[in-house]
């Protein structure tokens, strides 16, 4: 395969229809028509961008409530560089501090080890002093080698514990709806029996799971420190129950649907039943099944910023929250740029696309660019 | 109705001919019908079939008429409803691997290749031989199918003829007893197909395997099978006579399309089925037609009354 048609089969596997004139152009293909479609996958979006930034510009302008009002595109998008900016600063004054923390626990080693020496050469009651000496210089360099600077998250450090948070969340709801919706597609008796509790359950409010989220951690972490931080465990549990249901209802529809022509292939093999699971079933019902992971992310993440709100799970809701108990010009000006451009655009775009890519991968013959 | 058994005496001018050779697969009195209650709908009705060691033969019919039917019956994928159907003396309970069914939508696997599609029966049917062994076979078959050049890809990348090149060679390469195909050319176009039954043919007389053709074209049937029998149209389809085609072979289709014998044959084939689907459909309207219903003599004391009983009526 000549690199062009490998360029085209990526945009169409990724779903990215847009890039699918470029890649044309560059080949050498008609100019006009390409150029025709750049303007209907770019400039046509581009102006619908342009007309939507306008339109909150001037309601910017227009909504003022307590002395606060609505920041413009321009104020929104300075702050979140400065969000971003001040993130590196940060970092920069972290390290900072974690060299000279370092160079302090190495010279605390050198005069622990000094001390230790002289403590040879010298006996009695002045070798105890100087061996104790040693050990609390010994433990104050270790103090400092482990130092870990107490700055708190940053902007940058929030979107990176709400991506935990979901990742965690999802991951988990997908080991459990998985296997749980193969069996549901497999025997219609277990689907009989477990289908009313996804129907109850699977109208509930995420908002609703928090409270019990949080008191079932609570009780499994009483008995001890737990090995996560209880507000991260409590955000990422909501999100798991909340995408849960999405990937289970497909999953069951995904293996009770299999091509009733697949199954006769596997009957005229006589495939044992895992080969026919492995070989045939799961397979074939793979691009149900990610479809269904692919709203599952979406609903998760958009569960998170609640969750993370409620729970103050340090990740994008907390920050959220906090810069509105904040109630100042910048704090909304922040909101809006998190919110909009960072939050729901771009990472929530993201995700979407990771996972339309992996159904494209699995649906051979028909990928959709949706 | 013809409901002919196609026994072995069912076959006209045989007495040139050594002793017809014992049935491999025999269907006795089978009848088979889908559904149950109000929505019951008989397809087939006292089928009996003897399929013949090594023999070729020819199952033609009008669609919808229960063809496939038949195949998933012999294939084992549906049980008759009553009637006996047998395989060396053992009934056949479900599927097997020595009964190969080529379907009539390929049914190819769309996640495997070319060769994954193929090497799936292989490894399953000779799990105990090594794997060059396997890997080897698989690529004889391969190569006999004429697709070297396109073993990595997947069925969503092929032409509809290359697709059932791949359907039939992952039957052969199982190496049935018999070989059950399902129209396995209807979907392709005519140059394809003309292409693909030569192919058949061929591979056909090397291995002279027991095969079953199910198809609805008379021509195809003539070419490629010893005998050739009509499957009336359905509802309640039976079987008819068998035809003998005692055409020499290797046959070659240019030849053929000369030859006497293959349009008188190729004529009787068509005027049996199109008489019986004519009468099929004569018995259909006459019994559509039978009760006609009688009206009563009534007339409306007011036209003004419906009306208003219209206008006033909660919607
Ligand atoms: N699983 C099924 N359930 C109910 N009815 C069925 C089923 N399979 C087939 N039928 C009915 O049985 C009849 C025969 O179907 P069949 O597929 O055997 O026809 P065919 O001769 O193979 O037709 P074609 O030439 O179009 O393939 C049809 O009327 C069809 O509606
Ligand atoms: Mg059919």
């Amino acid at each position: 395969m000549n690199w062009r048609a490998v360029g085209l089969k990526f945009c169409k596997v990724a779903g990215l229809p847009i890039l699918e004139p470029f890649v044309r152009l560059v080949a050498g293909e008609d100019p006009k028509e390409q150029l025709k479609e750049i303007a209907k996958y770019i400039l046509v979006p581009a102006l619908a961008i342009a007309v939507f930034l306008g339109f909150w510009g001037l309601a910017s302008k227009h909504i003022v409530a307590n002395s606060v009002s609505l920041p413009g595109p321009v104020k929104t998008f300075s702050e979140g560089g400065k969000l971003i900016s001040a993130h590196f600063d940060q970092k920069r004054l972290d390290a900072e501090a974690r060299r000279e923390k370092k160079i302090e626990a190495v010279q605390l080693m050198q005069k622990s080890a000094a001390a230790e020496k002289k403590a040879q050469t010298v006996s009695g009651q002045q070798k105890e002093m100087l061996l104790a000496n040693a050990a609390v210089l010994k433990k104050r360099a270790v103090a400092a080698a482990n130092y870990r600077p107490s700055s708190a998250p940053s902007f940058i450090d929030q979107i990176f514990n709400s991506l935990k948070t979901v990742a965690f969340g999802f991951i988990i709801a997908t080991l459990i709806a998985v296997p749980l919706g193969v069996l549901c597609g497999m025997s219609p008796w277990f689907n009989a029996a477990i289908t009313p509790l996804i129907q109850v359950f699977k109208p509930v409010s995420p908002l609703a799971w928090l409270p019990l989220a949080m008191l079932v951690i609570l009780s499994l972490s009483s008995s001890g420190e737990p090995w996560l931080p209880i507000a991260f465990l409590t955000s990422a549990i909501t999100v798991c129950l909340c995408s849960l249901w999405p990937t289970l209802v497909n999953t069951t529809l995904g293996v009770a649907s299999v091509d009733q022509d697949y199954m006769n292939v596997a009957k005229v093999l006589r495939l044992s039943w895992s080969q026919q699971l492995y070989k045939i079933i799961l397979p074939a019902s793979l691009p149900l099944m990610f479809a269904g992971m692919r709203i599952s992310l979406g609903v998760g993440w958009m569960v998170l910023i609640a969750a993370d709100m409620l729970a103050q799970n340090p990740g994008l809701g907390k920050f959220v929250w906090d810069e509105y108990q904040n109630n100042s010009q910048v704090a909304i000006a922040r909101i809006a740029f998190s919110v909009i451009v960072i939050v729901i655009g771009l990472i929530g775009l993201f995700l979407d696309r990771i996972m339309i890519c992996l159904r494209n991968l699995v649906s051979f013959g028909n990928p959709q660019t949706a | 109705m013809m409901n002919v058994a196609v026994s072995d005496e069912a076959r006209p001018k045989t007495g040139v001919r050594a002793p017809a050779p014992p049935a491999l697969i025999s269907m006795k009195q089978v009848c088979k019908g889908y559904g149950s209650g109000e929505s019951r709908v008989e397809v087939l009705e006292n089928i009996n079939l003897n399929l013949r060691q090594g023999e070729f033969l020819a199952v033609v019919g009008f669609s919808g008429s229960g063809k496939s039917t038949l195949t998933k019956m012999l294939a084992g994928l549906e049980t008759p409803d009553s009637g006996t159907l047998e395989m060396e003396g053992q009934p056949i309970i479900g599927p097997s691997q020595e009964r190969g069914i080529v379907f009539q939508n390929y049914s190819l696997l769309p996640w495997l290749t070319v060769r994954g599609n193929i090497s799936l029966s292989v490894d399953r049917v000779f799990q105990h031989w090594s794997k060059a062994d396997r890997r080897a076979h698989v690529e004889k078959f391969i190569e006999m199918v004429g697709l070297t050049h396109a073993v990595h890809r997947r069925p969503h990348e092929l032409s509809g003829g290359m697709r059932q090149r791949v359907s039939l060679a992952r039957t052969l390469a199982m190496k049935p007893k018999v070989l059950l195909l399902d129209e396995p050319l209807s979907a392709l176009d005519a140059l394809t197909r003309s292409v693909l039954q030569e192919e058949i043919l061929k591979i056909w007389e090397e291995e002279r395997q027991t095969c079953l053709l199910i198809t609805n074209d008379v021509d195809e049937a003539i070419l490629l099978a010893d005998r050739i029998v009509p499957l009336n149209a359905g509802p309640n389809a039976s079987l008819g006579p068998a035809f003998a085609v005692q055409l020499d072979r290797p046959r070659n289709k240019t030849a053929l399309n000369d030859s006497p014998q293959f349009k008188g044959l190729r004529n009787a084939v068509t005027n049996y089925l199109v008489a019986v689907r004519q009468k099929s459909r004569d018995e259909q309207q006459m019994a559509s037609e039978q009760p006609p219903i009688q009206l009563p003599d009534l007339k409306p004391r007011s036209m003004r009354l419906p009306s208003k009983a219209i206008l006033n009526a909660p919607i």
